[in-house]
């Protein structure tokens, strides 16, 4: 490792009464870095994601963000998720407030932003993902891609410093995903690190600086995506990248 | 005819006189009602284990017995435990906590309706539990129960009809006085059933207006729902 | 000891009371169920004026208290029929039960698919017929939930016939109060009778609800 990373995560395990889902789950993230995590369905993607902003603390094991310790005890977990921004498949927009309500909300009541100031920020962050025109109106006046898009403002208007994306695109229909994928290249440019929970294995390709496999709650193989696509050590991982090209081969 | 129109002048004014308070009860009964309600609510979804028990058994208590007898029991019977209440103070206590059951159980509905994924999100982005609730969740919850809050007004509104019972000057205690005053009760009972027929029109009307002016695009509750 | 013998003089006393209230009750509820079945067909089946009046009778009583109209209705009797106060006030009751049962029974005979009545009609059924043996029956069993959900409201609103001098059990309660002295006890056991006669009544009607869905 060149640099310290942004995210440590050191043999997490997390159980739900008697069903374990992580057992021993450990990966490094180095700034900037867009990761694209994929696996069969129950492997234990959403999990690792709501472990890493403590929405489910780990049952055991250790995780650092920025040099710090965020499963010690003592720990403020809604200081820690202000850091990291989260981004659903259902997109989970707040009903009752509009576009610009939904980003300014976090504004004023976590960061303890002023009123006139959080418009801004929120104006400008609905800007980044394309919905300036789009700011007055309410979650079920939106398209599908236009919520998730939202979504991404609502999150980057917290100032994450890294992002988690739990398949952002699969509730959308096939012509929607396009708009969200878009906004996810950009930021990642802009030098966003990046979690993402995602079969789409042409933004993987394009986007991501690494693939991890997992399965039954441990990673089973990672490297980039070239990598992994074309040359894997373990035939679990091509069986399973090539199930997954060959769906969306046929959706398209 | 004339003769009905005689007695009808003669009562208009003490009717009238009962109205204002029959208002006045169910105003301050109502708030009452969501002062206890609302806390109730949320503490019977939110609240730790103990604390659902204890607010669940007030519920059960309120919504399982008949206001009529609630009301003796507090306006007679709580003086035996040396807690003695005046007429009116009596029935806005016994309208109050009985309306607070009620609005407790349409709030808890309204609240558990609202998705899981509202407070993840709002948790997401470093809100505190209490603080979801506050600004997400509650401003929510509060206008999917809007319809059955609005039935529980005229519900309320009738309900202050029993508490002639302990002879508070309400529009029914005027019209029990008159009509043995003027040996009348049909067609004063009856002119009381328009003036309650006027009033809860009335209600009806303005709380729909209400309900328009607060609703959101893909928020509206329903009575089943929320009930 | 003493205490415990007067507690339990004061209970038999006023258990005495639930009989008169179980039959207020019932009375009201059957009352009830013919005006609200009778009402809700007109509403629905009905021509312009049984429309009219049907919904006139659900929309009125509806606003008025029910104490109102047990009055009304106490006076309104009395003055035709001699009838002892638990008749009157048990009618009075089924009176008012019956406009908010109207309702129930409508949405019920609302929610039964329109092509029941066109096959009964299409195998020579008459109007009146087909209402009565094929859509009747499938609207009673959908309206049970909200019939139950009734039945326990006018259990709780027999104790408003006390207004008429019924010995109920709360009139009981007032009775052996003035005796006792002690108001307290005196409601307070009446309070709980009817929070186990709610919650037993609750508990029946929920466990005919799982019999009657298993069935289905
Ligand atoms: N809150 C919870 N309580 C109990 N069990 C849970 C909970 N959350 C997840 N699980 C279980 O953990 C396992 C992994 O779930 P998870 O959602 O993390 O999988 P996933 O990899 O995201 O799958 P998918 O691709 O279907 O989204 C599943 O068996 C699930 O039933
Ligand atoms: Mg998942």
């Amino acid at each position: 490792m060149t640099t310290t990373p942004i995210l440590r995560i050191d043999d997490v395990y997390k159980s739900f009464g008697a069903t374990q889902v992580l057992k021993g789950f450990s990966l490094s993230i180095q700034p900037q870095e867009v990761v694209v995590l994929v696996g069969p369905s129950g492997s234990g993607k959403s999990t690792l994601l709501r472990c890493i902003n403590l929405l489910h603390p780990p049952t055991s094991g250790r995780i650092w963000l920025e040099e710090e310790e965020i499963t010690a005890p003592g720990v403020n977990h809604d200081r820690v998720r202000q850091r990291i921004g989260m981004v659903f498949q259902d997109f989970n927009l707040f009903t009752h407030l509009t576009a610009l309500g939904n980003v300014m909300i976090g504004l004023t009541k976590v960061r303890k932003m002023h009123k006139k100031e959080a418009h801004d920020l929120a104006m400008f962050e609905l800007e980044r993902v394309g919905l300036v025109d789009r700011a007055g109106h309410y979650p079920a006046q939106l398209s599908g891609g236009q919520k998730q898009r939202v979504a991404i403002a609502r999150a980057l208007g917290m100032d994450p410093h890294i992002m988690l994306f739990d398949e952002p695109t699969s509730a959308l229909d096939p012509e929607l995903t396009g708009e969200v994928l878009e906004v996810m290249q950009q930021l990642a440019k802009e030098g966003m690190t990046m979690i993402v929970v995602s079969h789409e294995m042409g933004f993987a390709r394009q986007v991501a600086s690494r693939v991890v496999f997992m399965e039954g709650g441990v990673v089973v193989e990672e490297g980039p995506p070239q990598q992994m696509f074309e040359q894997p050590k373990y035939e679990r991982t091509r069986a399973f990248l090539r199930k997954i090209t060959d769906l969306e081969g046929d959706e398209k | 005819m004339q003769a009905f129109l005689d007695l009808l002048n003669n009562v208009t004014p003490g009717l009238l006189q009962g109205t204002v308070i029959t208002l006045q009860i169910a105003a301050v009964s109502l708030l009452l009602g969501m002062a206890i309600g609302l806390p109730v609510g949320v503490g019977r979804v939110y609240g730790p284990v103990w604390l659902q028990r204890v607010l669940g058994a007030y519920v059960t208590l309120f919504q399982g017995t008949p206001l009529l007898i609630q009301l003796f029991v507090v306006y007679y019977g709580l003086p035996d435990l040396g807690l003695t209440f005046g007429r009116m103070e009596a029935a806005f206590l016994t309208l109050g906590l009985n309306s607070g059951a009620y609005q407790a159980e349409y709030l808890r509905g309204a609240l558990q309706s609202v998705s899981e994924g509202q407070m993840t999100a709002a948790r997401a982005i470093g809100m505190s539990k209490w603080q979801a609730i506050r600004s997400i969740i509650l401003p929510q919850a509060l206008r999917l129960v809007l319809p059955a809050w609005s039935n529980e007004v005229i519900a309320m509104l009738k309900n202050t009809a029993v508490v002639f019972v302990i002879a508070v000057p309400d529009l029914m205690t005027q019209a029990k006085n008159l009509s043995s005053r003027y040996f009348a009760p049909i067609p004063i009972y009856m002119t009381v059933a328009v003036f309650y027929i006027i009033l809860v029109g009335a209600v009806y009307l303005i709380l729909r207006q209400v309900e328009r002016r607060v609703q959101i695009p893909g928020l509206t509750g329903d009575a089943e729902s929320a009930a | 000891m003493d205490f415990f013998q007067d507690l339990a003089t004061t209970f038999n006393f006023i258990l005495q009371g639930l009989w008169v209230t179980i039959g207020v009750t019932l009375v009201a509820l059957s009352v009830g169920f013919v005006f609200g079945v009778v009402m809700a067909m007109l509403r629905v089946y009905g021509n312009a004026f049984f429309r009219a009046l049907a919904a006139a009778y659900s929309v009125i009583v509806r606003a008025v208290p029910v104490v109102v109209i047990i009055f009304i209705l106490f006076f309104v009797i009395a003055r035709f029929v001699n009838l002892s106060p638990f008749w009157a006030g048990s009618l009075a009751l089924g009176f008012a039960s019956g406009a908010y049962q109207s309702e129930i029974f409508r949405g019920a005979f609302q929610s039964v698919p329109p092509g029941q009545m066109t096959a009964a009609r299409a195998i020579g059924m008459s109007r009146v017929q087909a209402i009565q043996s094929i859509i009747l029956p499938q609207a009673v069993r959908l309206a049970l939930p909200a019939w139950g959900n009734e039945a326990t409201l006018v259990l709780k609103d027999s104790t408003l016939v006390f207004v008429v001098g019924v010995p109920e059990i709360l009139r009981r309660a007032q009775q052996v109060s003035a005796r006792t002295l002690e108001p307290f006890i005196a409601f307070g056991l009446a309070l709980l009778l009817y929070l186990a006669l709610t919650l037993l009544t609750t508990q029946v009607l929920q466990w005919l609800e799982r019999r009657y869905r298993l069935q289905m």
